[in-house]
């Protein structure tokens, strides 16, 4: 079976759309409103959840027959946990002004249950190389929603676009004005909204 | 398909043991090589703060160097006692407000020979966590010219926004001494200031969620003040 075979590319790609995690399943909805503000934060989040879904998957992939089934979420619990510190010690050492704006989230990865949920449904009963793809996959997923959130509320809410300002003076000066309810939670909540509902007209899923 | 190991009691022991060891030997070896990078930023960001506290710098987004220059070129510390004397043999720097909270560092803001404002820490409780900031003083010792928190896990979206400019421009400009000259600090209140209230200039308006975080850092800006304030006072009286 080649590494990137159809099925195996399944994996990645199924989490983008159709079974996204956020939209689809809505997992993780908690960071999602907290760090879209700006898109510097939600990227480095994304950066951050991806490299813990994608390692946590291998990991678990690995042990999946030796790890006892009466302590398997404790151990899954302290791989992702391990995981999480490190990559939060990182951030504190490498970009410590976007580890203090991100404060408690990076810590939360911990209980995203995008994580421990690949980790009990995928890597368990998975070898190691579609558990990978699959936590790549799910972690872009995320990640995706989260680059479109924070693109609409930077821009609406701040009028700038990474930092760099995006909406001429000109503008303001005509009158215009930054959108105050997209830099509160409210503002993501209400984006995504709307793309659940436009994701969900083109797939056509139906929820009960 | 591998078979899977027979298991018994010892077993699930034995592999707990084993995660924990991994886990923790991973863990400790990334602390311990990643504490000096960690350690340089805190104090980096302490001198960010006091530097925009005493508004010589505008973003706290600087080049390291550039700031500890300015730090060493335009900041004067020295630490004072309960009775406002100098102390001259420790640094502000190095003074932990816990291990000695009889010594009370100050940073000084020097133009040419003078004192133009005075930076002191401020830390105390608020809900959930010690808040650590800097409040700054014009040299009137009267007029907050700036105030700053960098340390806090208060929940981010309510009593996190103590850090957020919004909130901490509110406090330039207001004064810690009634009328009298005696300390009266200034109070968050619940909600904004409503019109007609009184000494709308000890006054700042409050973050709504987040009454009992600013509950906090009222009594414990206001009993800082009032421990510097024999030292504030003989300022006063050699500036008047």
């Amino acid at each position: 079976m080649s590494l990137l075979s159809k099925k195996n590319m399944r994996f990645l790609k199924d989490p983008l759309m159709d079974n996204n995690p956020i939209s689809t399943q809505v997992l993780g909805i908690c960071s999602a409103l907290a760090v879209t503000v700006q898109m510097q934060t939600a990227i480095v989040m994304s950066v951050a959840v991806v490299s813990v879904l994608a390692f946590s998957n291998v990991l678990i992939s690995l042990i999946r027959n030796k790890v006892p089934s009466n302590i398997r979420i404790i151990v899954e619990l302290a791989i992702i946990a391990t995981l999480v510190i490190l990559v939060d010690q990182v951030l504190k050492a490498f970009l410590y002004d976007i580890s203090k704006q991100l404060s408690v989230f990076v810590g939360l990865i911990i209980t995203n249950c995008i994580v421990l949920g690949r980790a009990e449904a995928f890597a368990l009963q998975n070898k190691p190389w579609p558990s990978f793809l699959d936590g790549v996959g799910n972690g872009l997923g995320y990640s995706m929603i989260l680059i479109v959130v924070a693109f609409g509320r930077e821009i609406l809410g701040s009028g700038t676009l990474l930092g760099f300002q995006v909406i001429p003076d000109a503008a303001y000066a005509a009158g215009y004005q930054n959108m105050g309810l997209m830099v509160l939670a409210p503002g993501a909540f209400i984006l995504l909204g709307l793309i659940i509902w436009v994701q969900r007209t083109i797939t056509g899923t139906v929820s009960d | 398909m591998a078979s899977k190991p027979r298991i018994t009691k010892a077993y699930t022991l034995g592999f707990a043991a084993a995660v924990t060891m991994v886990c923790s030997v991973l863990l400790a070896s990334a602390a311990t090589l990643l504490k000096d990078r960690q350690e340089q930023n805190v104090q980096l960001d302490i001198k960010c703060n006091i530097l925009s506290v005493l508004e010589l710098i505008e973003s706290k987004d600087v080049e390291a160097q550039q700031a500890f220059s300015l730090f060493d070129d335009n900041i004067v510390s020295f630490v004072v006692d309960l009775n406002g004397q100098q102390i001259n043999d420790r640094k502000a720097e190095d003074v932990d407000p816990k291990a000695d909270p009889e010594l009370l560092p100050v940073f000084a803001r020097q133009d040419g020979f003078e004192l133009t404002a005075f930076c002191i820490p401020i830390q105390g409780k608020a809900l959930w966590s010690t808040v650590k900031g800097y409040i700054a003083l014009e040299n009137d010792l009267n007029t907050i010219k700036g105030i700053t928190f960098y340390s806090h896990g208060e929940t981010p979206g309510l009593g996190g926004e103590i850090d957020k400019e919004w909130f901490t421009t509110a406090f330039k400009g207001k004064t810690i001494l009634n009328d009298a000259g005696e300390i009266v600090s200034v109070e968050i209140v619940k909600g904004k200031i409503r019109p007609g209230e009184s000494n709308p200039e000890h006054k700042v308006d409050g973050i709504s969620g987040a009454t009992l975080t600013t509950k906090g850092l009222n009594i414990f800006i206001k009993a800082t003040l009032e421990k510097y304030e024999p030292y504030f006072k003989t300022v006063r009286g050699e500036n008047s």
